[in-house]
């Protein structure tokens, strides 16, 4: 079955229309390709957006939000494209749509833009992950397991630990145990910017790595030798807010919360080392001659590319719609977001983490 | 008393690695062998004249056996159940029957003490029961007041009174039972005759007070002991003048005329002679020697030789003489320089006798060392000690002094310390213990020894790095010095620690032995933190909190000075001392605050009155006050990652020298590598000229790579590994064929560990070959590393290579390498040890030091091969039975598997005044004990 989109663009307001197979959308990046086919403008980087089905306006940059906003398609998808330049990052997010009648009214009116802070939203390669839950599926649902990524100087963790008891249940009944909870999160930190940590969450587990039996030092020592790829498992202190499954049928998920904690270590285990290994930060070496450069490794390993589905980005949606004018194509693009932390593609960024001392 | 002997957390070694663990299975047997030094806190001494077995008992409960020669014995028991006589509470125990292990009274006999005794008075306490040398049915009494009464048991009748009026101290008969001497709290002692039944003696046949006419201390305990060469040995503790020498820890020796005073550094626990087994002639003892324990060493007096000398004691050395600032242990030490030390070492104690040991009990089965190993221990006071720990038996060897380079306060106050004792009779000063330090910048804080050449460095508090050369004859020479500015010129830093060490002018004396031919100061004067010496090509390399130097000693210039100081970090400029100072305060007065609390401990156990219960109820509400109020406010850690400007970043942590490819894989040569507290690691190319041409041409170094480790956790030690993935070897190791010449075909590697994790890299391009993250995966940190090779307990041919890591825990890590594999890991140390864990040391060999008190080092062995441990054998001749005395440190921490024997039959008075001692035995203590078996603080 072949279904219509419609796309706009406005490069000089373009406006075509092709067909795509629902069912075999393929990747993002041949789509973006197919975009850049049609508009025939093969080396100029676009923001790509579509309309969902609550009229708003939302990026599509990845193979998720590409195959969410195909599914959407009714039957038509409509699709604005930006020049990355001249992007107005702020037309995207929630309401954008609904609060204005029509998208391309909106982002045709010239007069009102400029208003609110921009929001840069990049190219996927631009991107990098901020945290993730992850292991839904195999998780006892009063557990989440949360993975902070930690860049180089610029935003501190941000949070702080202590001890205290909690209360299990045993087969003597209830026991009050020793257990390790977050105790502060620093305001504008990355623990609080992600909203995944909140104080009084209990600490289970480090990297994959039991807490109970260690001591607070240990458990401190343990996060700061993983702060740059740190997954920390809690028990949150809200209850409310615990991801639901789809299927209760399915076979973790009938597990109570815990004993099944060390059967789903072995799988776990693997995802961390898998995670571990492709995040790991490299040594910098500096060469008497030359320029500082990543340490590489001996015998590399599978250089699979951190896998997006982990990714969940949480931004705020508190942004409205500013439409950015089609006409004014020479529109220079906002600021850099807050909640989007842009990640420096160039790698002198990275290096300067090891120049810091030794330059 | 049962514990594990390795886990604080029971359990004992985990394998982890199974299938892989070939290593573990052949090569691992870690266990803990024996323990070096002096007991931390005696409290009692006993002698068995029969097993000529020396035992000491300590606060915490333990019994360490003293026999035979050098190596046989220095073990500790644990004391299953406190011997019946400690009960008794008497000044000493008496001789007492053979008797079982469970305490039991076979008789009740009550003294009555005749009406007529002329008092008028109660009679006190007993101060003293003594048995008849030669009737064990006779007993001597003596009672606090003064009365001394002779008490016949088989007739339960009163053989004799002697009334003193005196107040009594102790009694003591003299051999052949026909008198007896008792001394006194007025510093005086009284010597009385003994006749038939039914006397009365109403004055002494002799009274006198040695140190008086001015009033004297009491006189606590005296030996009464004939010779056949003319007047007998009176030996007392105590006794000195109240108001000029009433403060010292004093034994006196008199014979006829002569008198020696014998000064001791540390309080007088308990003395004893020693006699021959069967005196040559009855009727007289002639000791051979007089055996002291003080506080802090025991000392044994050569009575046969005029002047009294001092005989090396071959076991329980008293390595805390001044605090052990650092330690160092050198394996497979040449023959010739071990001559030469302890020649160096013979010429320092003049005043040491030849006599033999005195104390000769039992059989050696130890083997005799294979190897000769010299451990090196740094002191606070500016001393480095040598010590022989080849076998069981820490033995001295040699002292290494470096103050008197330098300028300091101490000279003149010493000669007014002369001046101002001098006693009337000749007084010795005796022992070695001496914990005053004249001037902390004195304090050793690395060293560093060639065995092939015998070229030293010591490095000390105030950035004072001295190289050394053995020399055999002594010399008068000046010592050049050199300072070397590790802040290179770095703006706005002012340094607010302690001043260098000034040192002194002109041709010095310097003894037969290390004397200091170069003396580098580093400039600021911080404490230097990592040394490393190359002999062969003239180097050492020295680090401090603000960077590191490299000078070179042919030449006497220095090579290089990198600062490493982070522009942020203001706490490195502080200075250590003052900090240093006030942690030694908040000890001292956590210290005082235990003793007090002993104190009060006590007291409350003999209060029964009413008032004494309220108070007593007060003081346990005050303490329980304490905790809950601290757990108001819990505390919380920051998780954050280290950043580029944590403070003290720029400690230098490690410095090594390898012949290696850093530019090329075509050409190698000689590098320098310096770690830093931030995970940054500096290699530099060296052009060192050969022999011919040192004295022409400098050593040149030119910064080669700089890498930065991106966890940036304080690197703890570099090596470099050859083609076949084994540790390079030393300088001249190799051109003295004691060592296979490394592979310098296949590619090197570098083996960085941090404190978090070990990383393997190709050399000379940089690349990460293998890595374990030991923190990441355990949440343990790395405190101590070494490179060990250990033999298999196959054969001795295989030898493995395996890299050592005690961690902050207190536990051994063992892993593989190059692979790094985790092979076994268990307990060693206690986690809140944290002195212990610091004062860890590695052997090459897979052995391994660590202070489990001040005076004392544990001695450990990882390997099955190349195990340190006592063995011996004591025949119990009169139970018919010959028994193996093993220390059995593998089934018990304390181990006393077979020490069964010495229960059947005590010796003598084995038990007399063991304070304490059933803290540690009985059933688990209720109350917090301040005599935990478990803590060698104490």
């Amino acid at each position: 079955m072949f279904l219509s989109h419609q796309h706009q663009c406005w490069f000089g307001a373009e406006f075509r229309r092709f067909s795509l197979e629902r069912s075999k959308p393929g990747k993002f990046e041949e789509f973006y390709g197919l975009l850049q086919h049609v508009h025939k403008i093969p080396n100029v980087d676009v923001l790509v957006g579509y309309t969902d089905i609550h009229g708003d306006l939302l990026p599509i940059n990845n193979d998720d939000n590409y195959h969410k906003a195909v599914s959407t398609a009714n039957p038509l998808l409509r699709i604005f494209i930006q020049r990355k330049e001249d992007a107005d990052y702020s037309a995207f997010g929630t309401d954008t749509m609904t609060r204005k009648k029509n998208v391309l009214s909106n982002v045709l009116r010239p007069d009102n833009h400029k208003k609110k802070p921009h929001i840069v939203i990049s190219m996927p390669q631009d991107f990098r992950p901020v945290s993730s839950i992850i292991d839904v599926d195999i998780l006892p649902e009063t557990h989440r397991r949360v993975r902070l990524y930690k860049y180089g100087t610029d935003k501190p963790l941000g949070f702080y630990i202590r001890d205290g008891s909690s209360v299990r249940v045993t087969p003597h009944g209830l026991e009050k145990v020793p257990g390790i909870f977050i105790s502060r999160l620093v305001p504008g930190g990355l623990a609080q910017s992600t909203g995944l940590l909140a104080v009084n969450d209990e600490v289970l587990e480090v990297n994959g790595i039991e807490v109970s039996g260690k001591s607070l030092d240990q458990v401190t020592d343990m996060m700061i030798a993983n702060s740059r790829n740190l997954i920390i498992t809690v028990r949150p202190a809200n209850q409310r807010n615990n991801v639901v499954r789809n299927s209760r049928t399915s076979g973790s998920s009938g597990q109570s919360t815990e004993s099944s904690l060390p059967s789903s270590t072995p799988n776990i285990l693997a995802n961390f080392l898998q995670g571990e290994e492709e995040s790991d930060e490299e040594d910098i070496i500096i060469e008497d001659s030359g320029e500082p450069q990543q340490i590489p490794k001996a015998a590399p390993t599978s250089e699979s590319l951190e896998s997006l589905t982990q990714i969940e980005l949480h931004e705020s949606t508190q942004n409205g719609f500013l439409p950015s004018n089609e006409m004014n194509l020479n529109h220079s693009a906002g600021s850099i977001s807050m909640e989007y932390e842009v990640q420096d593609p160039d790698p002198k960024s990275l290096e300067e983490d090891g120049t810091i001392i030794t330059l | 008393a049962c514990l594990d002997p390795w886990g604080r957390r029971g359990g004992g070694p985990a394998c982890l690695a199974q299938g892989l663990g070939v290593l573990a299975l052949t090569c691992l047997s870690p266990r803990q062998t024996v323990e070096h030094g002096f007991p931390s806190q005696p409290s009692a001494l006993a002698y068995d004249p029969a097993l000529r077995v020396m035992a000491i008992g300590t606060k915490a409960g333990a019994v360490k056996l003293g026999a035979g020669d050098a190596a046989s014995g220095q073990g500790r028991f644990g004391v299953s159940p406190p011997l019946p006589q400690t009960q008794h509470g008497a000044d000493a125990g008496p001789r007492s029957p053979p008797s079982s292990c469970s305490p039991s009274i076979t008789r009740v006999t009550v003294v009555l003490v005749p009406d007529d005794y002329r008092c008028g008075k109660a009679l006190g306490p007993v101060e003293s029961i003594q048995e008849h040398p030669r009737d064990g049915s006779r007993l001597l009494i003596g009672y606090s007041r003064g009365l001394v009464v002779l008490w016949e048991q088989n007739t339960r009748t009163v053989q004799h009174l002697f009334l003193g009026n005196q107040q009594l101290e102790s009694l003591a008969w003299e051999q052949s039972g026909k008198s007896i001497v008792s001394s006194h709290s007025d510093g005086g002692y009284m010597v009385w005759a003994v006749s038939g039944a039914g006397q009365k003696t109403q004055q002494p046949v002799m009274s006198t007070i040695p140190y008086g006419p001015f009033p004297c201390k009491a006189i606590s305990k005296i030996l009464w002991r004939t010779c056949e060469s003319g007047n007998p040995f009176i030996i007392f503790n105590g006794g000195m003048p109240r108001a000029s020498y009433g403060d010292r820890h004093c034994v006196s020796v008199l014979q006829g005329q002569t008198l020696a005073t014998l000064d001791f550094t540390s309080r007088v626990i308990d003395f004893f002679t020693v006699q021959s087994p069967s005196p040559p002639s009855p009727g007289f003892e002639n000791p051979r020697a007089l055996v002291v324990l003080v506080e802090e060493e025991l000392v044994a007096i050569d009575l046969q030789t005029p002047g009294w000398p001092t005989i090396p004691a071959p076991y329980l050395a008293p390595l805390h003489s001044s605090a052990i600032t650092c330690s160092c242990h050198v394996s497979n030490v040449p023959l010739k320089l071990w001559e030469r030390i302890i020649s160096a070492g013979e010429q320092q104690s003049p005043r040491l006798s030849s006599a033999a040991w005195p104390i000769d009990g039992g059989k050696n089965l130890a083997q005799e060392p294979t190897q000769r190993g010299l451990l090196l221990t740094g002191h606070e006071d500016g001393t480095v000690r040598f010590w022989d720990a080849s076998g069981v038996s820490l033995k001295p060897l040699y002292k290494l002094g470096t103050a008197n380079i330098f300028q300091t306060d101490c000279e003149h106050n010493d000669s007014l310390n002369q001046a101002g004792t001098q006693l009337p009779p000749p007084r010795l000063l005796v022992g070695c213990f001496d914990p005053y330090s004249d001037d902390p910048r004195l304090g050793v804080q690395k060293i560093a020894l060639c065995k092939y050449t015998a070229k030293m460095v010591v490095a000390g508090t105030a950035g004072q790095v001295l190289v050394m050369e053995l020399s055999d004859e002594k010399s008068e020479h000046a010592v050049s010095v050199a300072t070397v500015d590790l802040l290179q010129d770095r703006e706005g830093f002012t340094w607010k620690g302690h001043d260098r060490l000034a040192p002194r002018n002109g041709p010095l004396p310097f003894a037969p032995g290390f004397q200091p031919s170069v003396l580098v100061q580093c400039v600021p004067p911080a404490a230097v933190t990592a040394v490393t010496l190359h002999s062969e090509w003239n180097l050492v390399a020295f680090g401090t909190s603000h960077g590191f130097g490299l000078f070179d000693y042919y030449r006497r210039n220095p090579v290089l000075a990198r600062c490493t100081l982070h522009p942020n970090d203001s706490l490195a400029m502080e200075g250590p001392l003052s900090r240093v100072k006030s942690l030694k305060k908040s000890l001292r007065q956590s210290f005082r605050r235990i003793r007090k609390s002993r104190v009060s401990g006590k007291k409350r156990l003999n209060a029964s009155s009413p008032s004494s219960k309220v108070q007593e109820a007060n003081a346990q509400l005050a303490e329980q006050a304490g905790p809950p109020e601290v757990e108001m406010t819990p505390v919380q850690r920051r998780i954050e990652p280290r950043s580029a400007d944590d403070s003290l970043s720029g400690v230098v942590r490690c410095l090594y020298f390898a012949d290696t490819f850093l530019r090329d894989a075509a050409h190698h040569g000689p590098t320098m590598w310096a770690g830093t507290n931030s995970g940054s690691v500096f290699a530099y190319a060296l052009e060192v000229p050969s022999q011919e041409k040192f004295s022409e041409r400098a050593v040149e170094a030119v910064l080669g790579k700089e890498i930065q480790l991106m966890h940036r956790a304080p690197v703890v030690s570099i090596a470099v590994l050859d083609g076949r993935g084994n540790p390079l070897p030393e300088p001249y190791e190799v051109s003295r064929d004691l060592a296979k010449a490394p592979d310098m075909q296949g590619s090197h590697s570098m083996l960085i560990s941090s404190e978090e994790q070990f990383k393997v890299f190709t050399l000379p391009k940089v690349s990460a070959k293998t890595k374990f993250k030991l923190t990441a995966h355990e949440g343990c940190r790395v405190r101590k590393v070494a490179l060990v090779s250990l033999a298999s307990a196959g054969s001795e041919e295989r030898l493995e290579n395996c890299l050592a890591c005690l961690t902050n825990l207190g536990d051994i890590h063992i892993f593989t390498v190059p692979g790094l594999r985790p092979q076994v890991h268990y307990g060693c140390i206690r986690k809140e040890d944290i002195s212990g864990i610091a004062s860890c040391v590695f052997t090459k060999h897979g052995q391994g030091f660590y202070l489990i008190s001040p005076s004392e080092f544990e001695r450990f062995s990882l390997s099955a091969r190349n195990v340190t441990e006592p063995l011996c054998r004591l025949e119990v001749s009169r139970l018919q039975d010959t028994s193996c005395l093993r220390w059995d440190r593998r089934r018990g921490h304390r181990g006393f598997a077979t020490a069964a024997p010495l229960h059947r039959r005590p010796p003598a008075h084995l038990s007399a005044r063991i304070p304490g001692m059933h803290d540690s035995t009985g059933p688990p203590p209720r109350a917090p004990s301040p005599h935990n078996v478990d803590s060698p603080l104490l």
